[in-house]
């Protein structure tokens, strides 16, 4: 334990120094050196974080002799702020809290932060010289490892906002890394502003929960009182907005800025775009760790939603499942590969999300039919999927380095030039489509047994069906880049493509023995609702149906894909209405553009901007030019002599006498 | 006599110490050793200054007025008295880094003047803020008062340094007579007593014994330049050679307010009564807002930087008194606060001007275009101390505004509030007027690069280090409220 305390100031302080050193010594060091200075802090905060969590799983710390269940331990908590005046005993603290979750995070955020930390060595250097902007982009990546891992150690609802607008901030700026293109920049842009849209309504629910609670601490909140609920839902029982119960409206609005993290829909219009970026940055952020953030959020509330707020939970099943559906429909009309991925992200995401949405709290004494399979489940599929979809789209960015584009057109036939990218990536797909042994397997399994399990059936088709199709635009995406029928140009040009430097494959080979063994992992020893462990038991009939839909989605995209035919483009005329609707993704931005448009735009910032033009900038005009006046009138009233000066003061004296006295 | 009751006045005699050896080194230091005298006065300041430190840390319990006394409650110190004076004495060790490079170049003849009227004035500072008697008050308020008309006028082959000086002494002599007046109708209707805890005992706003109290008032806003006692400022100010205009503007108003604050509640208050039906606070009431009104407007028109910080040293005063208006703790809390985060915002400006004006001599607010193009760091540090002055957050400034809005809005006086709040804006103004021209006004011949020396970049980093962090650093303030004692 005091092992932990001296490390885990380091996990947070250390990379927040980098960010400052790095941040302010701007074009001091080379590309090489800020890339080395960054790698290192990161190392060191990485066997920091391994050695917390190792520490806390195994060492005893989170489970000290005799106890059944995981402790949640606050490793320190200081007050920042006092809200002294309208909320006694309400304060904002900075802490670090160590759970099951957050230490599985910070074991997710450590390894893919470093890899891509390392990766992006090889990634940045481009025709014989690093890119310019290497000590922003190394200096932004720490100010994001910094802000993800305050975000999943918050001890507080409010710290975790704090941190979660701070993600934001560096998702914002690597997006917009390449900032001489107009494209970049208008998708940071957007991802800013759909991302902070969704954060108001998070903020709201802030504010309604600790309006009642007095409190912004997940343990006080999360603490189940005598009664079976917990602190949020005793202090707003009974309490209704519009007919639905207050509890529910405001879980939601917080699940709400969870989706624009996440990538929900409708949110999820961002995302996509978002792969301007540097393609590592997109590893780390866009796949692996801030899109869970959504997830995380809900997970770490998860005893209010289960047993306070069920029907907010219902809510989130329903929109992950669709999510889940609809994203992957799009993602097989893609032709930009790491869209593809982006859409699989969103979809894989959804699924994590469906997992919490089925999963319910049961409480001791009661017997309830539903289990908390979900939440393990859950959580399971978001460590697995940050080591295959980072991998996969590290894969992408070795691909887009030899054929500097991601269109799938330029590509073709890259196995024999590319074989560790190639079996990298083919491990990635094949963990993702949920064949055994690799981890997606177990992950994906998991959910949808608990999906049935919670008699949830319903969802449990649509998440089999999303299987499906997971499986086959991944072997799509597969077959085109890496078969299919070569790009001419290869032979011929001078830069065949060719597997990368090691900065850039070793890190492939790390995330790829991970997918091969995190399916093995005891997760239901590790993470559960109630931290206790729990018996996880494979049933036969879901692996059974997922694995004949996964292998039924790989052959099909095996016969359309593997050798160049006409068979996709025949089908792709049968349904041109479907085909043209989903690659123009089902034309959700174009309703949210219009909505922005015609509504925001053109009736709401209209008649604001009038009356700040007319009336706020008419009355500020008026000061201003009062005050002036005011200034220039009584300019003589400093005149420099003496004698007026002392004349002022007894003047004053007198005025002041005559105020005291008579007023 | 018991000599014991010396011990109380560490702060004091260390202080006089510090001030013997500086008299003696400059006496006896060689021509050729001259050059040692000022490290010399750094390091005896520093140590007075850790020891000072260390002896507040030692006193014990004492979180009121009466913490400890000495001569029959003459002299009073508790650990906010310690807070305060080692507040000035970090800001005057500051101030004398920033001089460290004037004292070489200009004033070369009279170091040993600069740093023994400098500590005069201090000890005269420390003995306003520890008197229990309005005697001791004066006392001290002169000593801080006329050594430093010499220091304004130090510069003497500079005719404004003189006018200046000549100002501030002839108005000041005025404000002493008004003040002596009326300490002594107080001595005549308070039953002929000058300490504060006889005096409170007879106070009963007849109206005389207020028309005595306006008196005394008068002369301490004098002090601490509020409308309509503030007509020298601006000229004193712009005389005066920077480093100690940099003092006047900081550590004198400090001291002044600590010392008004103290004054105006333990003898014209009675406790139990509303603050907002005692006479002083109606007269604050009009006071405040006419200052920071009247400072603003006038700050909108300067274009030599230093008046214009005089101006905006007005206004901040007014702002200072808000946290008088309550009478709490709290009150007395964020207006120490709100004086430490001025004392280093305000440094960190004069810093640059003084660095700038030493190696260009030049304060204009038109010479400063384009600054961030030859000095991008010096341009960085005065932005910085501009947003915090202006109140922007996450700077320092921001957060003692809300606190002492906070402290003033907590007895009602929102419409007091409201107003303060107004002129804030006015205030951002012209503070970006300054930054306006460093950033985006373009200059033929701006100021050339040039090196900032080391003890300059000592200051202003502690500066700047103190207002960017001190808003985030909550404990700061709350071991300052922890210290504070209302009516």
């Amino acid at each position: 334990m005091e092992n932990i305390i001296t490390f885990a100031p380091c996990v947070l302080l250390l990379p927040f120094l980098m960010f400052l050193f790095l941040g302010l010594t701007n074009y001091k060091w080379t590309g090489k050196q800020a890339g080395i200075i960054g790698t290192a802090g990161i190392t060191v905060v990485a066997f920091c974080c391994y050695y917390i969590a190792l520490q806390y799983f195994f060492g005893g710390v989170g489970k000290p002799d005799g106890a059944t269940a995981y402790q949640t331990i606050t490793v320190f908590n200081m007050e920042w702020m006092k809200m002294s005046v309208a909320h006694p005993g309400l304060t904002i603290s900075i802490g670090f809290l160590l759970d099951p979750i957050s230490a599985m995070m910070l074991i997710v955020i450590s390894t893919v932060s470093l890899m891509v930390h390392i990766y992006s060595f090889g990634y940045m250097f481009e025709h014989g010289h690093y890119d310019e902007g290497m000590q922003r982009y190394y200096c932004v990546l720490s100010l994001f490892s910094f802000a993800m891992l305050g975000l999943v150690l918050a001890t507080n609802i409010f710290q975790m906002y704090i941190f979660w607008e701070l993600v934001g901030v560096s998702s914002f700026l690597l997006i917009g890394y390449y900032y001489k293109k107009p494209a970049a920049i208008s998708a940071c842009k957007k991802a800013f502003i759909v991302t902070r849209f969704a954060d108001m309504f998070y903020l709201i629910g802030i504010l309604i929960v600790s309006y009642y609670t007095k409190t912004f601490d997940f343990v006080e909140m999360n603490t189940l009182a005598e009664n079976g609920h917990t602190l949020v839902g005793n202090s707003m029982e009974g309490l209704t907005f519009m007919g639905l119960s207050l509890t529910t409206l405001a879980m939601f609005l917080i699940f709400l800025g969870g989706a624009g993290k996440s990538a929900m829909f409708p949110f999820h219009i961002w995302l996509p775009d978002a792969m301007e970026g540097p393609t590592p940055s997109s590893a780390l952020i866009h796949a692996a760790t801030m899109v869970v953030a959504g997830v995380f959020l809900v997970a770490r509330l998860f005893p209010v939603f289960a047993i306070d707020a069920p029907n907010a939970l219902e809510a989130i099943t329903y929109i992950g499942a669709f999510t889940a559906l609809f994203a992957a429909v799009i993602a097989v009309a893609q032709t930009d590969i790491k869209r593809v991925l982006a859409f699989s992200t969103i979809s894989q995401i959804a699924y994590m999300m469906v997992a919490l949405g089925v999963a319910r709290f049961s409480i001791e004494g009661v017997e309830h039919v539903e289990t908390t399979l979900g939440f393990t489940a859950s959580m399971w599929h978001l460590f697995t999927h940050a080591m295959f979809k980072a991998m996969l789209f590290l894969c992408c960015g070795c691909i887009i380095h030899c054929v500097e584009s991601n269109e799938m057109a330029k590509m073709g036939g890259l196995k024999k030039y590319m074989p560790i990218t190639w079996a990298c990536f083919g491990i990635g797909c094949l963990a993702i489509a949920g064949i055994p042994p690799f981890s997606g397997f177990f992950s994906k399994g998991e959910i949808l047994s608990a999906c049935l399990e919670n008699q949830c059936t319903g969802i449990y088709v649509i998440m089999t069906l999303t299987a499906g199709l997971t499986a086959f635009y991944m072997f799509r995406l597969f077959y085109h880049i890496f078969y299919y029928e070569e790009n001419p140009e290869y032979a011929t040009s001078e830069h065949k493509p060719h597997d990368q430097k090691w900065p850039m494959t070793l890190p492939l080979i790390v995330f790829a023995v991970l997918t091969c063994v995190c399916g093995f992992f005891p997760f239901g020893q590790l993470i559960t609702a109630s931290h206790e462990a729990i018996e996880i038991e494979t049933n036969w009939f879901v692996e059974g149906v997922s694995l004949t839909t996964a292998a039924l989605g790989i052959g099909i995209a095996y016969v359309l894909y593997y050798k160049k035919n006409d068979k996709p483009a025949k089908i792709m005329a049968k349904m041109q209405g479907l085909c043209t609707a989903a690659s123009h993704r089902f034309y959700i931005d174009e309703v949210w553009y219009g909505i922005t448009r015609s509504f925001i735009f053109g009736i709401i910032c209209k008649s604001i901007a009038w009356f700040d033009r007319h009336c706020i900038d008419g009355f500020m005009d008026l000061m201003g030019w009062l005050t002036n006046r005011a200034s220039s009138e009584s300019k003589d009233f400093q005149s420099g002599h003496v004698q007026q000066y002392a004349w002022v003061f007894v003047m004053g004296v007198v005025v002041i006498g005559t105020l005291a006295l008579y007023l | 006599m018991n000599y014991n009751q010396f011990f109380v006045m560490q702060p004091e005699i260390s202080l006089a110490v510090a001030l013997i050896l500086m008299l003696v080194a400059d006496l006896f230091l060689g021509e050729k050793s001259k050059k040692y005298f000022q490290p010399f006065a750094l390091a005896v300041f520093a140590i007075h200054t850790a020891y000072c430190i260390l002896a507040g840390n030692e006193l014990t319990g004492a979180t009121e007025t009466a913490g400890a006394q000495a001569f029959a409650g003459m002299y009073q110190t508790s650990k906010i008295h310690f807070f305060v004076k080692n507040m000035l004495n970090v800001g005057t060790f500051i101030t004398f880094l920033f001089a460290y490079e004037w004292n070489k170049k200009e004033n070369v003849n009279r170091i040993g003047e600069f740093y023994t009227l400098m500590l005069s004035t201090l000890f005269g500072m420390f003995l306003m803020i520890s008197s229990g008697n309005f005697l001791l008050f004066y006392i001290g308020l002169e000593t801080a008062s006329i050594p430093m008309a010499a220091l304004v006028a130090l510069n003497k082959k500079r005719e404004e340094s003189a006018e200046a000086a000549a100002k501030y002494i002839l108005t000041a002599g005025v404000s002493s007579a008004v003040m002596l007046y009326g300490i002594s109708m107080i001595y005549g209707s308070c039953g002929g007593s000058l300490y504060f805890s006889d005096v409170v005992k007879n106070f009963t706003s007849s109206n005389y014994q207020v028309m005595a109290m306006v008196f005394f008032m008068a002369g301490v806003m004098f002090k601490i330049s509020l409308v309509p006692f503030h007509l020298w400022t601006a000229d004193t100010y712009q005389g005066a050679p920077t480093p100690v205009t940099a003092y006047l503007s900081v550590m004198s108003k400090g001291a002044a307010a600590f010392s008004f604050m103290v004054i105006l509640w333990k003898t014209f208050s009675f406790s139990g009564v509303e603050p907002s039906t005692l006479a002083w606070n109606k007269i604050l009431w009009w006071v405040i807002i006419v200052t920071i009104t009247v400072g603003n407007i006038f700050a909108l028109r300067q274009k030599n930087l230093k008046r214009f910080l005089a101006f905006s040293s007005i206004s901040q005063a007014g702002y200072v008194m808000l946290g008088l208006m309550s009478g709490t703790a709290a009150g007395m809390g964020s207006m120490i606060y709100y004086l430490l985060v001025y004392l280093f915002t305000n440094l960190a400006a004069f810093g640059v001007i003084c660095n700038i004006e030493n190696k260009t001599g030049k304060v204009g607010m038109n010479d400063y275009n384009d600054l961030y193009k030859t000095n991008p760091k010096m341009a960085f540090v005065m932005t910085l101390a501009m947003f915090s002055l202006g109140g922007i957050p996450p700077f320092a400034g921001c957060f003692s505004k809300i606190f002492i809005f906070a402290s003033a809005a907590q007895t009602g006086e929102y419409l007091l509030v409201f107003l303060a709040l107004a002129n804030t804006i006015i205030s951002l103004c012209y503070y970006l007027y300054v930054v306006k021209a460093m950033y985006i006004n373009h200059s033929e011949n701006p100021i050339p690069a040039f090196k900032s020396d080391k003890m300059t970049l000592i200051g202003l980093t502690i500066c700047t280090a103190a207002f960017v962090f001190m808003g985030l650093i909550s404990p700061i303030y709350e071991m300052i409220l922890s210290w504070s004692f209302g009516i």
